[in-house]
C-alpha cells in the first residue's frame, strides 16, 4: 500500500516527461505535413495538364538553365546571346540574376549523383514547389524568433496555402520569385536571430543570405532599404545595442562585398541611389558607437551635449554634402524608373508605359487583395495590435515588414507576393495569441469548476470565488464559440486557398483550356503549335519580330531569333517594333526590313474569343511607339477617346500593320452561330475592315485556333526600290 | 564480377536499306521467259511490284539460279526483293519462299545492269517449267513535278520505267499493267499496243522480245497520298528487370512530296477542306503490340494532346496528329514512348540464355525509314549479348 502513491508519482512524472516529448512529436509531424501539403497543393497545373514550364519569364530562366546544363558555368557566365534582341544581341551573363538557375542546376546535379534519371525541366518544374516548402520551415522558425513556437506553427501552415505566394510558385512557374521568396524570409529571420543574440555567426549566416537573395531577384533592394530602416527606427527609438551593432555592421559589409560577387549588380552598392540609404545607416552606426564611446569617457553631461550637438551636425554635414557631390558628379545613380514608381505609384503611367504596360506592374485591386490574402486580411491589423503589445526588436522588424510590404503591395500587383510572408507571420501571431488565450480560459475553468465542486462540498467561499464562478458559465460558452468560430474562419481560408490555387494559379497561359459546348474540356495549344512550326519549318537564321510579350517564348521553344523580348532593357528597340505594327504596311515595311526581319508574328484571339491579344495589347505598342517616335499620335487610332475595331473604328486604325495582321481574311470567317462573318468574339464585334489586303508580307502560317498567325516578309522587289530611290 | 558491374549494355543495331552482298558465281543463261506479267502499283509513294514469271529451262543440263536484271536507278531505289515459287493450279496454289542474293555478272552488258539470282529449292530439268512471282518495293521513286506547288494544287508525280522487262533472258510474251492512285493522268508514253481503262494503264502483250531490250516511258499521274517519310528513326528498347519493356521511339518525319509553295492559309484549309491542301497530311496511325502501357506522344516542347489510343486483344492502335498539318518539305519531330509486359517478348531457353523476339521496324504505317537505329538496353548483369536478324545489318556494341 505504500509503495502505491511512489509508483502513481513516478508514472506520472514519467507521463509529464512524454507530454514534452508529445508536444514535440506533433510539432515535428505537423511541420512535416505543412511541408508536404506546401508541395503537393502546388501540383495542380501538373495533374492537370503536364510538367511544363508557365508563362513568359520561365520560359527564358528554362533556356538559360538548359544552356547552363549543357555548357557549364563560364560558359553561361560569359554567354553572349544571338538569338535575342537582333541585331543587338544580349550579354546573358552579366544581365540576370543567376541564383535560380544555378540552384535548379544544383539540384539536378545532385538528383543525378544519386542516380536518379531526371531531366531538367522536371527540376526547374518542382524549383518553386521545392522552395514553398522550405519557406514554410523558415517561417516558422521566424514565427518561433518573434513570438512562440504556436505562432511558428501556425504561420508555416497559413504560408504553406496562402495563394499571394502560390501565385508565383506553382509547378511550372520557374520564376527567380519561386526561390526568392525564400531567400527573402531566411534572410529577414537570421538577421533578426543575429540581432536578438548579437551573435556573429547569425549575422555571417544573413549575410550569406543576403548574398543568395541578391544573385536571385532584384528584389534584394527590398531587403537593403528595409533592413536601415529597421536598424534606424531602433536607433531612434533608443534601442541601440551592440548586439545590433554586431549583426548590422557584418551583414552589410559582408552582404555587400558578397552582392559584388553578382555581374548583374556590380559596384550598385556603392553606387546607386536605391542603396545609398543602407550606407547612411552604416555610417550612422560608426557615430552612434562612436559617441557611445565618448560618453563612457566623459564623465560630463554638459560636455557630452555640447560634443553631440557638433558631432551630429557635422556628420549629418559631411553626408550630406558627400551624397550632393556623388549625385553632380554622376558617381552615385539616381534612383531608376522602376524604382521610382514604387514612391509614386502614379509616376509610371506619365513617364514610362513600357512598365505601366505590364499587367502586374498595375496598381493592386480591392478584391485582389480579398483574392490572395482572404482572413488574412483582417488577421493582420489584429496581429499587429498583438505585436505593439508586447514590442521587442523582433516584433518592430516584423511590424515594420509588415506595414512596408503592404503599402508595396498596394502599389503594384506583383508585390503582393513580397509581403504575404508579413502578413501570414503577423496573423499568426493574431491567431495562435488569440487561440492560446480562449484554450487557457477554457481549462482554466475547468479547474475552477473542480474546485467549485470541492468547494460546494466544502462549504467554505470566498467572495472574489463567488464572482468568478457567476461569470463562469457565459464566458465559458463565449470561448467555446469564438474557438469553434476560429477554426471556421481558418477553415474557410483552408477552401478559399485550394478554391483558388485550383482555379485561378494553376493555369500554365501556354497551353488554353475551355469547356466545350457539352461539357468536355477543349485544349488550345495553338502556342506551341506555331513555336514548333517555327522551329521546324523556318530557317534556322530566321528572325522573328512580334510584340515583346512572346520573346522569350519564340526563342526557347521556337529556337529563332527575335527582335524584342521580355528583357525590356532597350525602350528605343521595342518603341520600333510597337512603331511598324502602329505604322501603315508601306511604312513598317521599310522597318521590318531594316531590322532584316523575315517573320512577324501576331496574337489573335478573334476566333476563340481569347481576350488577351495584340488587339487589346495595341494601345500600348502605340504608346511606347509614340513615346520615342512622336510620328505615332495615340489618338489617331480613336475615336471620341473610345478605342474600337469596328466600322466606327478610326481609319488609321482600319489600315495600320498590327490590324491587318491579326484580320487578314477574316472577314470571310464565320466564328459563331447567327452572327455575320468576320464577326470578332475576343471583342464581341463584326470587324470594320474585312477586305484586309497585304502587300509585302504573306501569311506563313496560321493556328488551328487562330490564336497565332505568323506572316513571311516578302523578299524585296528590287524594281520597287529603285523607283523609290529615283522618286522618293 | 567486373563485367556485372560494367552491366548496362547497349547493343545498337543499324539497318541501311540498301544491303550488298558479294556473293558470285555466274548462272547459265539457260532459261527462257515464257510468260511475264507485271503489276506496278502507284497508288501511294511506296511503289510495289509484282512481277508473275513462266520460268523455261532451254538448255540441256539442270540449272538452279534464275537471274534477275534491274536498272541502276532502280536498284538505288530498292528497298526490297522476295521471290517465291507457286505451286499447283488455280486455286490450290501454294507459295514457297525463295532465297534471293545480289549478283554480279561478269559479262554485263553496256547499260550497268544490276543482278539478283533466286535459288530454287529444286534444280529446273531440261525442258521443265516453273512460275516464279517476285516482288519489288521500290521508296523514293516518284519524281515529284512541278516540284513546288501551292495549297490548292494537287501534287502531280512522275514515274519512270520500261514498257519492255528488263531481264538477261529471252521474253516470249510479256504484259506490264500500271495501276495508278486516282484516274487523273496527265500524260504517258504510249507504246503499242498500249491501253488506259481507268486507273488502270496497260502496256502489251508484247511477243519475242530478246534479252536486254528495253522501251523507257513515264507515266505523268496525279498522287495525293501522304509522302511520309522518317528521315531518322531511333527505337530505344530498355529491358528492366521489373516486368517491363520500356520502348522510345524519336522520330524525324518530313513530307517528301513537292515542296509547298507560298501561303499557308488557314482559312482556305479549314473551309475548303477537298480543294485544298490535297497532298498535306495530319493524321498518322501506329501499329502497336497488344497490351501496350502509359503511352505517351510528345517534342522537345512538351506533350501533343492530339493522340487517341485504341486497343484490343490483338493490336493497340495509336492514331496521332502531329501538331500541324504536313505540306511539302514540312517537317516534324516528335517521340512515342509505350511500355510492354516483359513476358509477352522475353523468352527463356534450355540452355539458361534469354531472347528478346521483337519486331524490326516502324510501327506508323505506310511509312519509309531512311535511317533506322535500333538500340536495346540490357538490364544489368547482362552478358554476351549477340543480335540475331534475318537480314545483314551493322552492330556494335556499346558499355
Amino acid at each position: 500500500m505504500a509503495t502505491m502513491p511512489a509508483s502513481a508519482s513516478d508514472l506520472l512524472k514519467s507521463f509529464k516527461l512524454k507530454t514534452k516529448q508529445q508536444e514535440l512529436l506533433i510539432r515535428v509531424s505537423i511541420l512535416c505535413l505543412v511541408y508536404i501539403l506546401a508541395f503537393i497543393t502546388r501540383l495542380f497545373s501538373v495533374l492537370r495538364y503536364e510538367s511544363m514550364i508557365h508563362e513568359f519569364d520561365p520560359y527564358f530562366n528554362y533556356r538559360t538553365t538548359l544552356y547552363l546544363t549543357e555548357n557549364g558555368f563560364y560558359d553561361f557566365w560569359n554567354w553572349f546571346d544571338y538569338e535575342s534582341w537582333y541585331p543587338l544581341g544580349r550579354i546573358v551573363g552579366g544581365t540576370l540574376y543567376p541564383g535560380l538557375m544555378v540552384t535548379a542546376v544544383l539540384i539536378y546535379r545532385i538528383l543525378r549523383f544519386l542516380r536518379f534519371a531526371v531531366h531538367i525541366r522536371e527540376v526547374c518544374v518542382l524549383t518553386a514547389p521545392f522552395f514553398a516548402s522550405n519557406t514554410t520551415l523558415v517561417a516558422y522558425f521566424f514565427g518561433k524568433e518573434i513570438w512562440d513556437s504556436g505562432a511558428g506553427l501556425v504561420a508555416a501552415i497559413l504560408i504553406a496555402v496562402c495563394p499571394g505566394y502560390i501565385s508565383r510558385s506553382v509547378a511550372g512557374s520557374y520564376d527567380n520569385e519561386g526561390v526568392a521568396i525564400f531567400a527573402l524570409l531566411f534572410t529577414f529571420y537570421v538577421f533578426v536571430k543575429a540581432v536578438n543574440t548579437g551573435s556573429l555567426a547569425w549575422s555571417l549566416a544573413s549575410a550569406f543570405g543576403y548574398f543568395y537573395m541578391v544573385s536571385a531577384w532584384g528584389g534584394y533592394v527590398f531587403i537593403i532599404n528595409l533592413i536601415p530602416l529597421y536598424v534606424l527606427v531602433l536607433l531612434i527609438t533608443g534601442r541601440y545595442s551592440m548586439r545590433l551593432y554586431v549583426a548590422y555592421n557584418c551583414m552589410y559589409i559582408l552582404g555587400m562585398l558578397l552582392a559584388m560577387q553578382i555581374r548583374f549588380v556590380g559596384f550598385q552598392h556603392v553606387q546607386s541611389g536605391e542603396h545609398m540609404a543602407a550606407m547612411g545607416v552604416f555610417f550612422l552606426m560608426q557615430v552612434f558607437y562612436f559617441l557611445d564611446w565618448v560618453k563612457h569617457m566623459l564623465s560630463d553631461t554638459k560636455l557630452f551635449q555640447a560634443f553631440l550637438r557638433i558631432t551630429v551636425t557635422s556628420a549629418v554635414a559631411v553626408g550630406g554634402i558627400a551624397l550632393g557631390l556623388g549625385m553632380v558628379s554622376g558617381y552615385i545613380s539616381p534612383w531608376t524608373g522602376r524604382f521610382y514608381s514604387l514612391l509614386d505609384p502614379t509616376y509610371a503611367k506619365d513617364h514610362i508605359p513600357i512598365i505601366a504596360s505590364v499587367s502586374e506592374h498595375q496598381p493592386t485591386a480591392w478584391s485582389s487583395f480579398m483574392f490572395d490574402f482572404h482572413i488574412l486580411l483582417f488577421l493582420f491589423p489584429a496581429g499587429l495590435y498583438f505585436c505593439f503589445k508586447r514590442l521587442s526588436d523582433a516584433t518592430i522588424f516584423i511590424v515594420m515588414y509588415g506595414l512596408t510590404s503592404m503599402y508595396f503591395a498596394g502599389v503594384m500587383v506583383r508585390l503582393i507576393l513580397v509581403a504575404t510572408p508579413a502578413v501570414c507571420l503577423i496573423s499568426a501571431i493574431a491567431v495562435s495569441t488569440t487561440v492560446k488565450n480562449l484554450t487557457v480560459l477554457l481549462r482554466s475553468k475547468n479547474k475552477v469548476v473542480q474546485t467549485g465542486s470541492t468547494k460546494g462540498s466544502g462549504g467554505s467561499k470566498s467572495s472574489s470565488k463567488a464572482l468568478l464562478d457567476q461569470s463562469q458559465p457565459f464566458q465559458k460558452n463565449g470561448a467555446i464559440a469564438l474557438l469553434f468560430g476560429a477554426f471556421y474562419l481558418l477553415s474557410r481560408y483552408a477552401t478559399h486557398c485550394t478554391w483558388v490555387t485550383s482555379e485561378a494559379y494553376s493555369s500554365p497561359s501556354i497551353v488554353l483550356a475551355a469547356r466545350g459546348a457539352h461539357g468536355n474540356r477543349v485544349i488550345f495549344d495553338d502556342y506551341r503549335e506555331a513555336y514548333f512550326w517555327l522551329r521546324q519549318n523556318t530557317p534556322q537564321d530566321a528572325k522573328v519580330m512580334s510584340w515583346w510579350d512572346y520573346g522569350y517564348q519564340i526563342t526557347a521553344m521556337g529556337n529563332r531569333t527575335v527582335i524584342v523580348d521580355n528583357n525590356t532593357w532597350n525602350n528605343t528597340h521595342i518603341a520600333t517594333v510597337g512603331r511598324a505594327m502602329s505604322s501603315y504596311e508601306d511604312e513598317a515595311i521599310e522597318i521590318i526590313r531594316s531590322l532584316d526581319v523575315d517573320y512577324v508574328l501576331v496574337v489573335f484571339g478573334g476566333v476563340t474569343g481569347y481576350s488577351s491579344d495584340d488587339i487589346n495589347k495595341f494601345l500600348w505598342m502605340v504608346r511606347i511607339g509614340g513615346g520615342v517616335f512622336p510620328v505615332i499620335k495615340e489618338p489617331d487610332y480613336l475615336v471620341n477617346g473610345e478605342y474600337r475595331v469596328d466600322k466606327g473604328a478610326a481609319p488609321k486604325m482600319l489600315n495600320c500593320l498590327m490590324y491587318k495582321l491579326c484580320y487578314y481574311r477574316f472577314g470571310e470567317m464565320m466564328t459563331e452561330y447567327g452572327k455575320p462573318p468576320g464577326y470578332d468574339r475576343a471583342r464581341g464585334v463584326e470587324i470594320g475592315n474585312k477586305d484586309v489586303k497585304l502587300e509585302h508580307l504573306e501569311e506563313a502560317f496560321t493556328t488551328s485556333n487562330w490564336i497565332v498567325r505568323i506572316y513571311r516578309v516578302k523578299p524585296a522587289n528590287n524594281r520597287w526600290w529603285l523607283n523609290r530611290y529615283k522618286f522618293g | 564480377m567486373e563485367a556485372r558491374i560494367r552491366a548496362r549494355v547497349n547493343l545498337a543495331l543499324t539497318f541501311f536499306a540498301l544491303l550488298f552482298f558479294v556473293a558470285g558465281s555466274s548462272p547459265p543463261r539457260q532459261f527462257v521467259i515464257s510468260n511475264a506479267e507485271r503489276r506496278i502499283d502507284l497508288s501511294s509513294h511506296i511503289i510495289n511490284v509484282h512481277l508473275t514469271l513462266k520460268v523455261e529451262n532451254a538448255g540441256t543440263r539442270p540449272a538452279s539460279e534464275v537471274v534477275l536484271a534491274l536498272t541502276p536507278t532502280e536498284v538505288d531505289h530498292l528497298a526490297m526483293v522476295d521471290a517465291s515459287a507457286i505451286k499447283g493450279k488455280r486455286k490450290k496454289t501454294t507459295s514457297l519462299r525463295l532465297e534471293v542474293k545480289p549478283t554480279e555478272l561478269p559479262d554485263a552488258p553496256p547499260i550497268d545492269t544490276k543482278y539478283f539470282t533466286i535459288y530454287l529449292a529444286n534444280p529446273l530439268n531440261s525442258g521443265e517449267s516453273t512460275t516464279l512471282e517476285v516482288l519489288y518495293v521500290f521508296t523514293h521513286f516518284l519524281e515529284p513535278f512541278p516540284a513546288e506547288i501551292a495549297q490548292s494544287e494537287s501534287q502531280l508525280v512522275f514515274y519512270h520505267d520500261t514498257a519492255l522487262i528488263l531481264s538477261s533472258y529471252h521474253i516470249k510474251q510479256q504484259t506490264t499493267f500500271i495501276k495508278t492512285p486516282s484516274t487523273k493522268v496527265e500524260s504517258f508514253i504510249r507504246m503499242e499496243p498500249t491501253n488506259r481503262v481507268g486507273t488502270e494503264i496497260k502496256y502489251g502483250p508484247y511477243e519475242d522480245r530478246p534479252p536486254y531490250s528495253i522501251s523507257p516511258i513515264h507515266v505523268h499521274f496525279e498522287n495525293n497520298s501522304p509522302f511520309a517519310v522518317v528521315e531518322e528513326l531511333v527505337q530505344e528498347i530498355e529491358i528492366s528487370h521489373w516486368g517491363n519493356i520500356q520502348v522510345t521511339e524519336h522520330y524525324k518525319l518530313i513530307h517528301a512530296g513537292a515542296r509547298h509553295k507560298g501561303v499557308f492559309s488557314r482559312v482556305d484549309y479549314q473551309s475548303r477542306q477537298s480543294s485544298n491542301g490535297a497532298s498535306s497530311f495530319r493524321y498518322l496511325l501506329a501499329r502497336l503490340p497488344p497490351r501496350v502501357h502509359s503511352v505517351y506522344y510528345r517534342d522537345e516542347i512538351g506533350n501533343i494532346s492530339s493522340s487517341h489510343l485504341r486497343t484490343d486483344s490483338l493490336k493497340s492502335e495509336l492514331q496521332i496528329e502531329p501538331r500541324y498539318p504536313l505540306f511539302g518539305g514540312w517537317k516534324a519531330t516528335f517521340v512515342i514512348g509505350y511500355g510492354l509486359p516483359l513476358q509477352d517478348f522475353l523468352f527463356e531457353s534450355s540452355d539458361d540464355k534469354r531472347y528478346l523476339n521483337f519486331t524490326f521496324g516502324c510501327p506508323l504505317i505506310g511509312m519509309v525509314v531512311d535511317k533506322l537505329t535500333i538500340k536495346v538496353v540490357l538490364p544489368e548483369g547482362s552478358t554476351d549479348p549477340s543480335p540475331v536478324v534475318p537480314f545483314p545489318v551493322e552492330h556494335h556494341l556499346e558499355l
